[in-house]
This record gives structure tokens, C-alpha cells and sequence, in this order.
């Protein structure tokens, strides 16, 4: 008896075969072959311009033709930290992007808890369509709006004037610092405006972190003896912790560098995305706007290096 | 004395399904007692019940005599070892055991000595600096054990506890678990769909389908005498023969259960002794185990019997697939079921 041997149908399809089957067993070019694209993307166009920037932050730049010189230089960071000015902007937007992550986390734990935990899956999906819808629409288009929603004649404050709590907008802007003469002239409407824009970068990871926890994990610090308040602060948190840094990241991060909002929200008081803005347009000192954009990433960067030291990350 | 638990005419309902229906239980103090049954039978609701994570639709749960209904789990004197073990992945092994001491405000030095303690018992001294998940099934299975007995319980409720670990890990468990209960004298709670881990554990078991008890006894009185056609089945894989051939072969209209290996071959030249049953049909399969052969036999009337016979070597007379054959068994050793 003779075997029968299995033989490819030569074809049309011949020829793809025979390549689907070279990648098969040669899995490292396969590799290779799908990541080349996005590494040369990365690689060069991403993080070789953000490079290009860093290196110019050291060039110099000469004072009676004001053009840049590649000559390398470290007055601008000089010029960066001993200038009040400049410290108070950068002192300025931190304090924002704190009180703005601050507040998001806040806000969105409770969102994102319900969403991970709670909700049915109808539920579920009308939630998350709902914390990605105001992502869809444009940007401008928000800040704008939110201008005049914050305006003296605005809506906000015909409808608190409504319900008779107008004493207490008041009272709010009175307060020095983060008020003024309307919300959308003060550093309350402007820090109102963040929480709503950046809000859903802090929900999505804190749901999907939040999701990760097993349900056996609450109700055996439940059956052990925790109270509600005890498994939130001994087991929920400490698990949901990657999720809140991924979250916080995105909206400290945004807030570092976003100029938009507060140029149409807001007090006068000068934000890092401004001065980026300015010195690189109208100032044309492109050093020094490349040292204020190097500001955020240093700040990242070290909140990155406290947050793993405080334990967020742990859990992943 | 109360009882430890007592089910009240108990049911919980999930929409439309009925997944503990009017389920009426009394378990004594210090009992070591088990839900059976396959899943989605209502056993681990029942357990869910007790342990505050489900309340009952309708009926009452008492715990030593008082009325549990809409108290939480952690004002129950009740803990849990998880089927997934649940262990906490962010605290070391210690921190995990001495949770339950943590949470009610005992004094860190308290906490440590206990911990220490409840690893030993469960033969994990040297563990409670390690991360969860450095352990293997079965260590994780023990920290689990000793961080629910830390509050010393006064009923440990188990859900499939050995159901991730290998057969003989588990075998080794089981002896373990049933020496821990005698020593600590708690009431245990302990479900599974595995009848063998029952009976060999179990002072009285539960039998449950459809979220009701077919049958509550003891596990020799499970295996010996099946009330029903499901308990005969699902603990003694016992035959049940029902209706036209229940009724030419006894009779008797009721259905009844004979055990697989209390049924032999005769040849179909021999006499039948007195007491005896017979039945011819055709082998389909036979399946080795070992210590058991199992030949799979259709009835002319088309029921399928298993019939099982130790192992003993070669023999001639093993009927193979296709061989026509006859099955005896004794009268006396038929149970008879309730009508369904």
C-alpha cells in the first residue's frame, strides 16, 4: 500500500500561502515587519522633535538680532528660575493641575465605582457613551461655551439667582486669589473648566482599574469584618491606585500644557501653555519656550517617581 | 443550645429564576456539614445566604438562634474560604491572615502573634513575609483557611474550597480540613459538586437540585438509601430503572436504584438463583479504571446500565463490545425511590 501524500493545491491562493507560511516560520522578521512602522513613527518623528526641543531649550540666542544661535547654553534655564515672573507662572500652573487632579479623582471615583461595579451592562454602556460624548465635540467649541455659561449675564448665574443662591457665587468670587469679578474672569471658573474637561481621562482608567478588582476581594474584607469605609480604604483604593496614577497623569499632564483655557477662561495671570505659545509666536524666543515646555515634563516626571515610591503601582 | 444555622422557609430569587427555593435546614454546632449538588443547584446561595452577601427574598436565616435577615457580613460571626481564595494581593501573607484582627482595631503586636499562630496551624511558619502571589494553589488555599479562622468563627463556611487544586493535593486536604474541624469544633459549612469529597468529609449532607433539598442525611444514608432518582444518580451513580422495564422486571410500578457494582454477569446457560434479577441487553462500551472495569449495557427496551467489577487480572469471561449479555442483581438490594 502506498501513502498518500497531502499536496498544496497549486492556485491562486499559492502564493500567499507560501508567504503566510514564511512569516509562520519566521516569526522574529513577522515582528519586525509589524512594528517597524510605529517604531519609526515614534522613533524619529515623536520623540526625535521632542529631542530637537529639548536640545534647543539650551541654545542661545543673540541679543541684537534676536535669532537663535546653536551655540550651547545654559542661560535660559537661568533666566527661567531667577525671573519671578516666570517662577510665579510655573508656581501658578502647578497649583491648577494639583487642584484640578485633585478634584477630578474625587469626582470621578464614585462615576467609575458605579460604572466598574454597580451598573447593569445597559447601564454600563449608556455611562461610558456618556463620559466619552463631550470628548467627541470640539474642543474651542466647549471653552467658548464655557465662557458664556460662566459669564456675569450667563446662565449659571441666572440659575443660581433663581434658586436664590447667588449670595454664595458671591461669596466664592470674593475670595482672594481664586476669585474675581465673574466666574468666567476668575481662577475658580477656569479651574471649573479643567475639572470638566479632563474629567473623563481620569473616569475611563479609574473604571477600568476598578473593574480589575475582584468581587470575592470586597466581600471577604466585608466578611472579615471591615466596615463599608474600612474595605474602601484597606482593599478598594490601595487596588484602584494604578488606575487613579494612570488618570492623574492625563489630567495633571493636560492641564501642565493646555494654553486654550486659559486664554478664554479666566484670570489674567499667565499659565506654562501661554508663555510656551508666546515666546515661540509673537516673542520669537524659541529657547526659552522650549525651557518652559521642558517644565511640565520635569514636573511629570517627578510626580511619576512619588507616586511609585508611594506604592501605585504595586498592585499592577 | 441553638442550633448554628437554621433556614426558614428560605428563598431567593434572581428576576425570573428561583435559585434557593423554600429551603427549610437546621445545622447543629459543631457539625461538619455539606451542600451537594451540581452547579447551579442553589448550594452556593445558600452559602451566600449565610455568609451576608445574598438576603433572602422570603423566609428567615438564623445564626445561634438570632434572626440574621439584613444584617451584613461583618456583623456576622461567620467567615468565608473563597473558591478563588481571595487573598489580597497588595499585603503580604501576614497581613492577609491577620486582616480580620486589623479591621476590628487589635493592637499590632496582638496581630502578629495571632498571625503567627494561625500560619502554624495551617503548617505555614516561615510564610508571612511573602506575597500572595508567590504561594501555590494549595499554600494559598491554607492562607486563605488561616485568615478565616482568625476571628475565631463560630461557623467557617467553605465554597469549593479544593476545587483549583490537583487530585492529590486535594485528598491530602480533605484529611486535613476534617482534622482542623475536630480540633477547632466549629460548625463547618462546606459546598461542593463533588459527592466523593462529600461523603468522605460530611457529617450529614444536603443533597440540592433546582434550588431545593432532594435529600438530607448522612452520607452512608445518601449512598445506602437514595430517596430519589436525582440523589441515586448524582451521589451513588447508581442505575435507575423506571417505568416499562422497572414494572416487567419487578412488578412494581415505583422506580428503583441498584448500584453498578452490585450487578454481575451470568451466562445466559445458568440458573437463576433465588432473589435474583435478570436483564439481557447488549454491551456498548467498556471503560477501564484501574481498579474497576465499567461495561455500559443497553436494555432491549433501549435504557443504558452501567455495571461495574473489580479488576482481577485476565479474565475469559469479560464481555466485549457487541457481546450479548445478561445483568443479575439481588432483589434485596434495589432501592426504591419515590414516584417523580
Amino acid at each position: 500500500m502506498s501513502a498518500v501524500v497531502a499536496t498544496v493545491e497549486p492556485g491562486i491562493h499559492s502564493l500567499s500561502r507560501g508567504f503566510s507560511t514564511f512569516l509562520y516560520r519566521r516569526s522574529t522578521f513577522y515582528l519586525l515587519l509589524l512594528l517597524l512602522p510605529p517604531l519609526l513613527w515614534l522613533g524619529t518623528v515623536y520623540l526625535g522633535s521632542l529631542f530637537a526641543l529639548l536640545l534647543q531649550s539650551f541654545y542661545a540666542i543673540d541679543e541684537f538680532t534676536a535669532t537663535v544661535v546653536p551655540q550651547l547654553t545654559l542661560e535660559t534655564y537661568r533666566q527661567l528660575i531667577s525671573h519671578p515672573a516666570n517662577v510665579d507662572i510655573i508656581l501658578r500652573t502647578l497649583a491648577m493641575a494639583v487642584a484640578v487632579t485633585l478634584a477630578c479623582a474625587v469626582i470621578a471615583f464614585p462615576v467609575a465605582n458605579y460604572m466598574a461595579r454597580y451598573a447593569g451592562p445597559r447601564m454600563k454602556a449608556f455611562f461610558y457613551v456618556g463620559v466619552m460624548l463631550p470628548m467627541w465635540t470640539s474642543y474651542l467649541v466647549k471653552v467658548y461655551a464655557w465662557r458664556l455659561i460662566l459669564a456675569k449675564q450667563g446662565i449659571l448665574n441666572w440659575g443660581l439667582s433663581a434658586v436664590g443662591l447667588d449670595g454664595l457665587l458671591e461669596a466664592a468670587l470674593a475670595t482672594p486669589v481664586v476669585g474675581g469679578p465673574s466666574l468666567a474672569s476668575s481662577y475658580l471658573g477656569m479651574f471649573i473648566v479643567f475639572v470638566y474637561m479632563w474629567l473623563p481621562f481620569m473616569i475611563l482608567p479609574l473604571a477600568a482599574a476598578l473593574e480589575r478588582v475582584p468581587q470575592s476581594l470586597i466581600q471577604a474584607s466585608a466578611d472579615l469584618g471591615a466596615r463599608p469605609r474600612q474595605t474602601f480604604w484597606g482593599v478598594v483604593l490601595p487596588l484602584a491606585l494604578p488606575g487613579l496614577a494612570a488618570g492623574s497623569v492625563f489630567t495633571f499632564s493636560l492641564t501642565l500644557g493646555d494654553y486654550i483655557i486659559p486664554s478664554v477662561v479666566g484670570a489674567p495671570g499667565y499659565f506654562i501653555g501661554m508663555m510656551v505659545y508666546q515666546q515661540q509666536g509673537t516673542a520669537g524666543n524659541i529657547p526659552l519656550a522650549a525651557a518652559f515646555s521642558v517644565v511640565p515634563i520635569v514636573l511629570i516626571a517627578i510626580y511619576l517617581m512619588l507616586a511609585k515610591r508611594m506604592g501605585a503601582f504595586d498592585a499592577l | 443550645m441553638p442550633a448554628a444555622i437554621e433556614f426558614q422557609h428560605v428563598a431567593r430569587q434572581f428576576g425570573t429564576l428561583r435559585a434557593v427555593d423554600d429551603v427549610n435546614l437546621t445545622i447543629g454546632s459543631g457539625e461538619f456539614f455539606a451542600l451537594l449538588g451540581p452547579s447551579g443547584s442553589g448550594k452556593t446561595t445558600c452559602l451566600r445566604l449565610i455568609a451576608g452577601f445574598e438576603q433572602p427574598s422570603a423566609g428567615k436565616i438564623l445564626l445561634n438562634g438570632g434572626d440574621v435577615t439584613g444584617v451584613p457580613p461583618y456583623d456576622r460571626n461567620v467567615n468565608t474560604v473563597f473558591q478563588d481564595y481571595a487573598l489580597f494581593p497588595h499585603m503580604s501573607v501576614a497581613e492577609n491572615v491577620a486582616y480580620g484582627l486589623r479591621v476590628r482595631g487589635a493592637p499590632a503586636a496582638a496581630r502578629r502573634t495571632r498571625a503567627a499562630e494561625m500560619l502554624a496551624l495551617v503548617q505555614l511558619e516561615n510564610f508571612g513575609d511573602r506575597s500572595p502571589a508567590q504561594l501555590s494553589g494549595g499554600q494559598k488555599q491554607r492562607v486563605a483557611l488561616a485568615r478565616a479562622l482568625i476571628n475565631r468563627p463560630a461557623v467557617l463556611l467553605l465554597d469549593e474550597p479544593l476545587g483549583a487544586l490537583d487530585l492529590k493535593l486535594r485528598e491530602a486536604m480533605q484529611i486535613e480540613l476534617k482534622n482542623l474541624q475536630r480540633q477547632l469544633k466549629i460548625t463547618f459549612v462546606y459546598v461542593t459538586h463533588d459527592q466523593g469529597e462529600a461523603l468522605s468529609m460530611a457529617d450529614r449532607v444536603a443533597v440540592f437540585d433546582r434550588g431545593h433539598i432532594e435529600q438530607l442525611d448522612t452520607p452512608r444514608g445518601l449512598y445506602m438509601r437514595p430517596h430519589t432518582a436525582f440523589v441515586a444518580r448524582f451521589v451513588g451513580g447508581a442505575n435507575v430503572i423506571e417505568g416499562e422495564l422497572a414494572r416487567r422486571l419487578t412488578g412494581d410500578t415505583r422506580s428503583f436504584a441498584i448500584r453498578p457494582e452490585l450487578m454481575s454477569f451470568l451466562s445466559a446457560t445458568s440458573a437463576l438463583a433465588d432473589g435474583m434479577i435478570s436483564c439481557e441487553g447488549t454491551v456498548i462500551d467498556v471503560l477501564y479504571h484501574g481498579a474497576t472495569s465499567r461495561w455500559q449495557v443497553r436494555t432491549e427496551d433501549g435504557s443504558v446500565l452501567a455495571l461495574a467489577r473489580p479488576e482481577l487480572g485476565a479474565q475469559s469471561d469479560s464481555p466485549v463490545v457487541g457481546g450479548k449479555v445478561r445483568i443479575v442483581w439481588p432483589r434485596e438490594q434495589m432501592v426504591m425511590l419515590a414516584g417523580s
